[in-house]
């Protein structure tokens, strides 16, 4: 019998984007039937355009601040930037992103859009919220093909025979 | 001759790219034939191994070759 995961994605940053993406793709090369429904901010992750996907120190006291490039040195420094700094200086979050994003293809981390496209080649389901859709103001064409648009009960057709359910 | 039918080199990749390579490259294999797989990833080393044990395929063996990781698969 086929193990079946169900899982909820809520997060809408680019740290985020990656539990549910790593999880499904992994379960589904190990044989698993996957489902992931997508829900609240989680609907950043199956837009066609994921640069609204960024990663925030702000109030995240256990991200390491480290810079993807120099000497090895220069690379261990922790930057420890105050919150009010973070706050007030315009494009930070946008500066860190872009950050994060090379230490990703520094370290051979394969991108969301990479992932995204690995779940869908092996079959995993995608379930977008279909009140939350509506809610954030959001059109079908703002998001990937393949994706199919329902409520809570569909999650739990799936979820309620499912081996793991996770919610991220 | 060499005692592997096909390879797959996922050096410089992280989790869970070796994994998905694999199984990709494993979909495209004749039952009993053998993929060598480097890689350079160390949290590989147990995730090949429960890889096998979850998939039914057989690793044939997993050791290091020059600073990589080095692992033989039996599609099952």
């Amino acid at each position: 019998m086929t193990k079946k995961l169900a899982i909820i994605a809520t997060k809408g940053t680019l740290d985020w984007a990656y539990p549910p993406y790593i999880l499904a793709s992994t379960a589904a090369a190990l044989g698993y039937d996957v489902q992931v429904f997508f829900t609240f901010y989680g609907l950043q992750l199956v837009r066609k355009d994921l640069s609204a996907l960024k990663v925030s120190p702000l109030g995240n006291p256990g991200m390491p601040m480290k810079m993807p490039f120099g000497p090895k040195g220069f690379r261990d420094i922790n930057w420890n930037i105050p919150n009010f700094i973070q706050a007030n200086v315009p494009g930070f979050e946008s500066l860190a992103t872009a950050l994060m994003k090379q230490t990703i293809a520094n370290n051979g981390v394969a991108s969301i859009g990479e992932l995204r496209e690995l779940c869908q080649e092996a079959d995993v389901k995608f379930i977008a919220c279909q009140m939350t859709v509506e809610l954030f103001g959001f059109s079908h064409s703002d998001f990937i093909d393949g994706l199919e648009y329902g409520g809570a009960a569909t999650f739990f057709e799936f979820a309620g025979e499912s081996d793991i359910c996770l919610y991220v | 001759m060499a005692d592997f039918d096909q390879e797959l080199d996922a050096s410089g990749l992280n989790c869970p790219l070796p994994i998905l390579r694999a199984k990709k490259t494993l979909g495209g294999m004749e039952s009993g034939q053998v993929l060598r797989i480097v890689a350079t990833d160390p949290g590989s080393v147990k995730d090949f191994e429960a890889f096998c044990n979850q998939t039914g395929n057989t690793l044939l063996d997993s050791g290091e070759e020059g600073g990589k990781f080095v692992f033989r698969i039996q599609k099952s």
